[in-house]
Order: structure tokens, then C-alpha cells, then sequence
């Protein structure tokens, strides 16, 4: 694993950089747009490390392309209709936030 | 040949009746399914004698060989699921073309909803590697989503919405996962994920990704949070779909990898963690049960409860000998199957006893027993499952489970089926307390269509049946499967 930083691994890592500073943003705000802004960072954070894992010389390998793009796909999806209920909830409730448990 | 062409129907044929019923108009939505209902049966059917007869099968999709193709595999597992999603989600759709008729218009966005929801659900059981599964879960689960948020009310779009950041944490957890372990093994299938993967930190970490993005989406104590609000709080049909099928889904996913990497790769205490977490559930669901003044949100708490069953499968199963594993697989799915009808049954009843006295609240019951004892019956017949006495199909899931923890000597999870079935005699009672005391309160009900109360003691009675000739479909469910070996 020495050299892993300098090395293909890079992107990997940068992808579970991005990926914990997403978790972090999901936990730490309350403002629903941004918890869907952190939940799309975790989204490219997670498909920089299927793309990035597989470049260590074993060639051209398509099958982590065709599945990021299907990652973003319904990454797309699950936005557009987090952002649909969001507004509904906004327009409801006036609340840019969800109401803590009782 | 018998069972292949059925297959790929198994989602395609969903998948385009939920776009045609989004392309038609609302009133039409509803009539498509008696062209749907029918056709399903028949594939599921088909799926069924294909297993009989020629054993579990592999369906290479478009004829691309893997990876680039998709693998479905049809064993006695995945058959099995598709028989109950059928039962439950073609009794369940019958039951919403009555029910929706006095609800607005924009609810008949159940249709397309759950065509796409059966999709999702159908492509979990046949898939047999983890990215399908992934693509599955998503299907499902904004499908789900959108049907929590059908009420539109205020509670229903924050429970749907709280549903929907921890369905999409879960996945997002589960999909780092599979990205190491496919940049690790270079496999995503199943069976190649078994013989390359070895007991690393990356897997270890891969897995620990997958299973608790997995927890999340079941709804495992305690990441349950969104489970009773979402739950409780959406159109009965919905309601039901919910808890009796797509909490399963995620949990077969677990159950699937578990068996693939599980004992051979985590750490010994993993088991067991899983196992005090679901009898975490099962304590912290049914004293909640027990405490709710709103009627499905007893019965989604409920749920919270019967899924913490599911998880003694993990100690039971994990190094404790061939015997004691077989009948921890036996008991679990059981328990899985009995919980799906029964759990369908008592959200069902549930929704006509609050039909009919026009109030979610359990104290507005009272004498109830008098106006409506068909659907109080369904509610008890349903509630003689979840509290595991015999002969339903709760019992012998139990039973089974039992034999398993004396056999393996961990007779510590006795403790957790008995006081689990406590408490849930106490939640289900306190309804019945409520039903058969006389008071002042009413002396009307309003009468709900008899086919939702037909419908009710349907799956409530399939609860029960399914106890009594368990041996047949257990038997049929280890075909394919490491169990299989009697």
C-alpha cells in the first residue's frame, strides 16, 4: 500500500474525502436544501471512488462507468424528488426544516 | 421451457403498467390493474412451476454474459418472495380501488406508484448481484416515498421526506460499499464476491458500509426514527405495502450477503451485535406499541418490534452448527412471511376500524365490538400471529427459532421471543379493551364496503394458514440455498 496517496489511488481517496465532508454536511445542518446539497456530495464522492479504484493499470475497465452513470441517474431522480416533497413541505408548513421527534 | 419467459416479466410487465398508468387519465388509473393483477399471477405462478420442476435457474438478461450482462436468479428464495409481493400487492391494490374512491383525485398517483414499487421490489428478489440490488433498493424506495407523501398533509410530506434523507443515506452507505468491494475483488456477483473475498480491512469496512446502510432502510433499532411516523401516517394501502414488503427487501438484501460474506469475513461479535440490536427492537417497539394513542401508529410500532425477530437470524446462523442454522433459516423466514401477511392484515383492519368510527384514535373505539366485529376479527386473527401463538404462522417461526437458540446454546434469546410475545399480546389487548368496553361514546358506525373487510380477513386468515402447513413452503424455500441439505 506505500505510495498508495501518490499514486492511481488518488481520486479514491479524494472520493472518501468528499464523501465524509457529504456525511458531515448531512448531520451537522437542519435546512433541507442543504442536507440535499451534502447527500450530492456524498453521491460524487462515492462514484469518484468506483472510478477511482479501478484504475490501477488493469486496463480499460467499463463496468464502474456504466454503473457512475446509473449512480447519477438516480442520484438525479432521488434530488428532483427530494426537492418536489421539499417545496410541498415549504409551502404547508413555512418550515425550511423537519420538526424534531416527539 | 417452463419458467424462463416469465422472468424478465416479472419486472418489465410493471414497469410498463406503471408508465401507461401515468400516461392515463386518473380515473382510468385504477382499472388497469385487473389486465395487471391477472397477468402477474400468472408469471408468479409460472416462476413457481418452474421451480418445482426444474430447480432454482439462472436468466442471463438480453443474453450479455456477466459483467456487462445482469444475471436474475429465480431459487427457492427469490420465488418465494415474488409469491408473497404478488398475494399482498395484488390484495393490497384490490383493497386501494375501493378505499381511493372518497380520497382527491391526485391520489390516484398510487397507480403508476405501485407498478413502479413491484418493479423495484421484484428486481431485489431476482437480482443476483450487489449493484442490481442497489439499483432495486432506489426503485423502490423513491417509489415508496411518493406514496407516503400521497396524503399531502403537513405530517405526511415531513414523515415522507424524513423517510426519504434515510432511505438515501442508507443507499448512499450501501453503494461506497459496493464500490470498494468491486475495486477490490473486480466482481460484483454474488457467487464471485464468495470465493474472491477474504477477511481484509477493505471488506471489513465494505461490509460494515453495506450493513448499516442496509440497518437504516429496515429500520433496525435504533435507526427506526422514520419508520412510525411514515408508516403510520400514509394511506392505509400504503401503510400496509410498506410494512408488510419493502422493509423485507432491504433486509433480504442483508440476509443475501450475510450468507455470501458474512461469518467467513466480520469480526465473531458482529452476529451478536445484530442479534441485541434486534431484540433491542423487539423490547423498544413493543413498549412503544403499547404506549400509542393512534392506531397505526400502534401497528407501525409494531412493526418496528416484529423486524427485531428477523434479526436473531444472525447469531442463530453464524457458527452454530448445520442443524441450528437450518432451523434459524426455517424460523426467520417464518417469521418473514407470517409478519408480511399478518402485518398487511392488521394495517388493513386497522384502516376499516378507523373508517368506520371516523377517528385514528384508539380511545374512540369504545364499543366498537358491536358496529364492526368483522374487522375487529380480522385485527385479533392478524394479532394471534404477531403474538406467536399457535397455530400461526408467528408460532412456528417461533417454535423454530426456539429449537434453533436451545440447540446452538444460546438460550439467552428465549428471554426476547417470550417477553416480545408479551408485549405484544399487550398492545394487540389494549385495542380489544378498548373495542369491547360500553360506553356512552357512539352509537353509530359508519359500514366500510365489504371487500376491504374480505380482503382484511383474507390475508389475516393466510396468516394463520401458513402455520399450519408450514413444512411446504419451507421446503420449497431451501431450494438453491446452502440449507438446502435436509
Amino acid at each position: 500500500m506505500s505510495g498508495a496517496l501518490s499514486g492511481y489511488l488518488v481520486f479514491a481517496w479524494s472520493g472518501v474525502l468528499l464523501f465524509g465532508l457529504g456525511l458531515f454536511g448531512f448531520v451537522a445542518h437542519r435546512h433541507i436544501v442543504r442536507r440535499l446539497l451534502a447527500f450530492n456530495i456524498m453521491g460524487s464522492g462515492a462514484f469518484l471512488v468506483l472510478v477511482g479504484l479501478a484504475q490501477d493499470g488493469r486496463g480499460v475497465d467499463p463496468v464502474p462507468h456504466a454503473m457512475v452513470i446509473t449512480g447519477i441517474v438516480v442520484a438525479v431522480a432521488s434530488t428532483a424528488l427530494a426537492l418536489v416533497v421539499f417545496r410541498r413541505w415549504y409551502r404547508a408548513s413555512g418550515r425550511t426544516d423537519l420538526p424534531e421527534d416527539t | 421451457m417452463i419458467g424462463l419467459w416469465s422472468l424478465p416479466l416479472l419486472f418489465a410487465l410493471p414497469l410498463a403498467l406503471g408508465i401507461l398508468s401515468l400516461l392515463a387519465v386518473p380515473a382510468w388509473r385504477p382499472r388497469l390493474i385487473f389486465v395487471g393483477l391477472p397477468l402477474m399471477a400468472a408469471a408468479s405462478l409460472d416462476m413457481l412451476a418452474g421451480l418445482v420442476i426444474s430447480g432454482p435457474q439462472v436468466y442471463r438478461l438480453g443474453d450479455w454474459i456477466a459483467p456487462l450482462g445482469i444475471n436474475l436468479v429465480a431459487d427457492g428464495l427469490a420465488v418465494g418472495m415474488i409469491l408473497i409481493t404478488t398475494l399482498v400487492t395484488g390484495l393490497c391494490a384490490l383493497y386501494a380501488r375501493v378505499y381511493l374512491r372518497d380520497h382527491p383525485p391526485s391520489t390516484s398517483f398510487f397507480w403508476p406508484l405501485l407498478w413502479f414499487l413491484w418493479t423495484g421490489m421484484n428486481g431485489i428478489w431476482l437480482a443476483e448481484d450487489i449493484f442490481n440490488l442497489y439499483v432495486g433498493l432506489e426503485v423502490m424506495g423513491l417509489a415508496a416515498v411518493g406514496m407516503v407523501a400521497l396524503r399531502a398533509t403537513p405530517p405526511a410530506l415531513a414523515a415522507a421526506m424524513r423517510y426519504l434523507l434515510a432511505a438515501l443515506l442508507g443507499s448512499l452507505a450501501y453503494l461506497l460499499g459496493v464500490a470498494l468491494l468491486y475495486g477490490a475483488y473486480g466482481t460484483l456477483s454474488m457467487a464471485g464476491l464468495q470465493e474472491a473475498a477474504a477477511a481484509n480491512a477493505t471488506t471489513q469496512v465494505a461490509l460494515a458500509l453495506i450493513i448499516v446502510g442496509l440497518l437504516l432502510k429496515t429500520a433496525l433499532f435504533p435507526l427506526h426514527a422514520w419508520l412510525p411516523p411514515a408508516h403510520g401516517g400514509a394511506l392505509t394501502p400504503v401503510s400496509a405495502l410498506l410494512s408488510a414488503l419493502v422493509i423485507k427487501a432491504s433486509f433480504y438484501i442483508l440476509l443475501r450477503i450475510w450468507l455470501v460474506l458474512g461469518p467467513e469475513v466480520t469480526p465473531d461479535f458482529t452476529a451478536g451485535l445484530l442479534g441485541v440490536l434486534g431484540a433491542g427492537a423487539v423490547f423498544y417497539g413493543g413498549w412503544m406499541a403499547w404506549r400509542q394513542h393512534h392506531l397505526k401508529q400502534l401497528v407501525a410500532y409494531s412493526t418496528v418490534a416484529q423486524i427485531g425477530y428477523l434479526f436473531l437470524f444472525f447469531p442463530l446462523v453464524t457458527n452454530t452448527g448445520p442443524e441450528a442454522a437450518r432451523l434459524a433459516w426455517d424460523g426467520t423466514l417464518m417469521m418473514l412471511f407470517s409478519h408480511a401477511l399478518a402485518k398487511a392484515a392488521l394495517f388493513l383492519s386497522a384502516g376499516n376500524l378507523i373508517l368506520a368510527v371516523g377517528s385514528p384514535q384508539i380511545s374512540h373505539l369504545i364499543g366498537i365490538s358491536r358496529f364492526r366485529p368483522m374487522s375487529l376479527f380480522s385485527f385479533g386473527l392478524a394479532g394471534v400471529s404477531l403474538m406467536g401463538l399457535p397455530p400461526s404462522g408467528g408460532f412456528t417461526g417461533k417454535w423454530l427459532l426456539l429449537h434453533s437458540a436451545l440447540l446452538s446454546g444460546q438460550w439467552w434469546w428465549l428471554i426476547v421471543l417470550f417477553l416480545g410475545g408479551l408485549l405484544s399480546a399487550a398492545y394487540i389487548f389494549k385495542v380489544f379493551r378498548m373495542s369491547f368496553r360500553e360506553g356512552p361514546q357512539i352509537d353509530r358506525s359508519v359500514t366500510p364496503p365489504l371487500t376491504l373487510d374480505m380482503i382484511a380477513l383474507l390475508l389475516a386468515a393466510s396468516a394463520i394458514l401458513i402455520g399450519l402447513t408450514a413444512h411446504v413452503p419451507l421446503h420449497w424455500l431451501r431450494v438453491g440455498m446452502v440449507f438446502g441439505a435436509v
